[in-house]
């Protein structure tokens, strides 16, 4: 039986965040809109707005994470919310308590607002139809479960492209590497195909690429020069260093050859094609620190907007 | 005891039974039998006589019927269908080992309640059912709760662990039909050759649910654009063929009788059906609920749908049900898996794969037999006879068992085709909760369900 897709309530509004699977184009483009109007208040001497005021937004990391969290962290922060990190591999997990009760608990201390990381695909589902279901008003924001989206890094990583290439309708997208095993691959292709990219592009290894992209409306491509030919954006994808040697790939150094982005196939992409990286890097194994540091590459600007982008998100889901 | 159902319409499948000897004969209430529009398809009004736990007579005609008849129970079947109770290879009653999710008695009443009065268990328990004295148990504290039979099946290796076979002889004199791994894989193709010579040597059975432990290797759901889409690891269809190609290929030099459970895709029935064509003394089943779930149906990371093998996609399930068609499947169970909630209320890679089936296998098979415009009787020999003689229901203590005729042992249902019901968790006497078809509205409810011709559940 398909349901109604649980981030949207029965006013169609958002409340919840946890694919862009789903997740109509208006919604996408007044996500971006409102970022970048929460963009300006980055550049203020004082960066905070009064609209999560007394609201609390627990950041429940059941995986490891720096970045997204940190992020997170400053976005609420900025939208005046009281912010509680809460590391529960190290805690709860370990200590044999289910997710539900850790959800539990959590939601009987008032909390407005969980942001989920889980090593598991679907998670972040589970506890928002948990808490609908107890008719908590609790908002769930997905901010990566196990292989299946990272919704937050494609709204930021749209809000690049958009930024530097304004109109989406033209462009030549190419995801470069392990798409088998990323959630920001997925969440990628949802957005960038509801945006209207006419021609997005998975490059890699026959192991690192799921089986039906064609039905996502994605190109296969082997050959990374082939892939790379004309393309506008070029976004490569972190290869985990567990996959690195094994049955999916005999060695770092053959990836790297094969698949990793030097200037040399870097040129055969458009001459002004922008090249991201939802981080961290791992120089010399996906990307070579010549491109990585180099002119075309805007990875420090998705880190920058990927905070007006988790405002704009946090506002719109819970204010 | 005697016993008069009347006015019913007799569902016998497979039946030794001639309605045109009796029709247009006088009734024992002195009715003329209706004989407009009814066939051996659709069943024949009819009504039936049991004694000393056998069917007596069947039909309109006082002559089959001993001198002096006198029913001590008459129940009034009319509108209802009268069919032989259902025969289901795979429900996991969850003894030994596994009581908090189900016990032998919430799960034989669910059988029960479902039509349900022969049960073949898979010997996945907890110790395994690899030794005759846990058999032993099981039959005895089944035969104090005076329900279905039971028909278990022997673990073919000791512990289920694929090294050491289990003794076949003694398990079989402690009453298993058959012997089986259950859903633990065999890993080892050698030791799985030796144990069907064995079984040859005494003519048992083995059950084998074919898949490659290392192409399945931490797969969750149908390996495809859903798999993809949802970031859930994939099972392929190639986990079954090439499983199911190396059994088939051991069936070939040890002429082993093996029943392959579980069939899950279009390649693996498009296998079934050559290996039947050569002549290989193999049959097959499928799990009810894939005759109706794709991976589709998943929805939303919905737990309840995480099953074993996985819902595949609606070419596998269309091939399912044209093997069906052509009697390429010989079977279809209910494939009953009682989770506890707490198993299910976790991401879905985590959850426990499982649902209930036992209530859900009547209503089930005669939704498919609609959508399908399958013959009723025919759609039934699929939970019947068919069943019965892969278990040897049909030749053992019930004799006649998955079939109705004079002679046969009186195990059987009645049930209202008409009556809807809508499946909820308050509507389930199994400890199973969980299903895909949580919400949906049913037809066709069991009324009374005899074994040996007492009746052991009437709903009320």
């Amino acid at each position: 039986m398909i349901r109604r897709h649980p981030q949207i309530d029965g006013q169609g509004r958002l409340r919840h965040l946890l694919s862009i699977d789903g997740l109509p184009k208006a919604m996408i483009e007044r996500l971006l809109d409102t970022a970048s109007a929460f963009l300006d208040v980055s550049d203020r001497t004082v960066k905070k707005l009064p609209l999560l005021r007394g609201r609390s937004v627990f950041n429940l990391f059941f995986e490891n994470s720096t970045r997204t969290r940190t992020t997170f962290e400053i976005a609420a922060q900025r939208l005046s919310a009281d912010v509680f990190n809460l590391n529960i591999s190290a805690s709860s997990a370990s200590k044999g308590e289910s997710l539900l009760d850790t959800i539990d608990n959590l939601a009987a201390m008032n909390a407005d607002l969980f942001v989920v990381r889980h090593s598991q695909s679907g998670a972040p589902f589970l506890i928002a139809q948990h808490l609908d279901s107890l008719g908590k008003d609790v908002h769930v924001i997905n901010a990566g479960d196990g292989r299946h989206e990272h919704p937050t890094q494609a709204l930021l990583d749209a809000y690049t492209i958009r930024h530097f290439k304004k109109d989406f309708t033209r462009l030549r997208v190419a995801l470069v590497g392990d798409i088998l095993h990323s959630r920001v691959a997925r969440s990628n292709i949802h957005a960038l195909t509801t945006l209207g990219v006419p021609d997005v592009r998975a490059v890699g290894p026959a192991t690192l690429l799921p089986g039906g992209l064609e039905a996502m409306g994605v190109q296969v491509f082997h050959d990374m020069r082939e892939g790379l030919r004309g393309v506008d954006v070029v976004i490569m994808l972190r290869l985990q260093n567990e996959r690195m040697r094994g049955a999916l790939l005999p060695s770092a150094q053959e990836y790297f050859k094969h698949y990793g982005l030097t200037p040399e196939k870097l040129a055969y992409a458009a001459p002004d094609a922008i090249v991201m990286h939802p981080g961290p890097m791992n120089r010399g194994v996906e990307i070579d620190s010549a491109v990585a540091d180099g002119p075309q590459a805007v990875i420090l600007s998705q880190v920058t907007f990927g905070i007006a982008v988790r405002m704009a998100v946090l506002g719109m889901v819970a204010a | 005891m005697r016993t008069s159902i009347l006015h019913g319409r007799v569902l016998a499948p497979s039946n030794r039974f001639d309605p045109k000897q009796s029709e247009g004969s006088i009734g024992p209430m002195g009715e003329r039998a209706q004989s407009a529009g009814d066939d051996l398809q659709n069943g024949f009004l009819a009504d039936l006589h049991l004694a000393d736990g056998r069917v007596i007579a069947i039909g309109n005609d006082c002559a089959n019927l001993p001198e002096g008849w006198v029913a001590d129970r008459v129940i009034d079947a009319r509108g209802m269908v009268i069919a032989p109770g259902l025969v289901d290879l795979a429900a996991r009653l969850r003894e030994p080992g596994f009581e908090y999710r189900a016990t032998l008695e919430s799960e034989m009443q669910a059988a029960v309640v479902g039509g349900i009065t022969a049960l073949g268990c898979p010997p996945d328990t907890d110790p395994p059912l690899d030794e005759p004295g846990l058999v032993e148990m099981l039959k005895y504290r089944a035969r104090g709760l005076a329900g279905a039979h039971l028909y278990p099946l022997g673990a073919l290796t000791v512990g289920l662990q694929g090294t050491v076979i289990t003794e076949m002889a003694e398990l079989a004199e402690a009453g298993c039909v058959g012997f089986s791994q259950a859903n633990v894989p065999m890993v080892d193709t050698q030791v799985l050759l030796r144990a069907l010579q064995y079984a040859k040597t005494f003519g048992f059975p083995v059950w084998l649910q074919p898949q490659d432990s290392f192409l399945a290797r931490g797969g969750i759901v149908h390996a495809g654009p859903l798999a993809s889409r949802m970031g859930l690891p994939g099972i392929p269809v190639i986990a079954e063929t090439v499983a199911l190609q190396t059994m088939l290929e051991l069936v070939r030099v040890t002429s082993a009788r093996v029943h392959f459970c579980r069939l899950s895709s279009a390649a693996g029935i498009a296998l079934m059906r050559a290996a039947k064509l050569e002549g290989l003394p193999v049959t097959c089943d499928v799990s009810v609920h894939h005759l109706h779930v794709t991976d589709q149906d998943i929805g939303w990371f919905d737990a309840n749908h995480r099953v074993d093998p996985p819902f595949r996609s609606q070419r596998d399930r269309d091939a399912i049900r044209a093997g069906l068609a052509d009697g390429t499947v010989d079977a279809i169970c209910s494939d009953h898996t009682p989770v506890d909630d707490d198993a299910k209320a976790l991401p879905y890679g985590e959850a426990e794969p499982g649902t209930t089936g036992l209530e859900l296998l009547l209503p089930l098979v005669l939704k498919w037999a609609q959508e399908s415009r399958t013959p009723l009787a025919q759609a039934l020999a699929t939970v019947t006879s068919g069943p019965a003689a892969i278990v040897g229901a049909d030749r053992m203590e019930g004799a006649g068992a998955g079939t109705l005729a004079p002679g046969s042992i009186a195990d059987l249902m009645i049930f209202d085709p008409q009556a809807l019901w809508t499946v909820d968790r308050n509507s389930l006497v199994s400890q199973g909760r969980h299903t895909p078809f949580l919400g949906y509205e049913m037809a066709g409810r069991v009324i009374m369900t005899l074994v040996a011709g007492v009746p052991i559940f009437q709903r009320s």
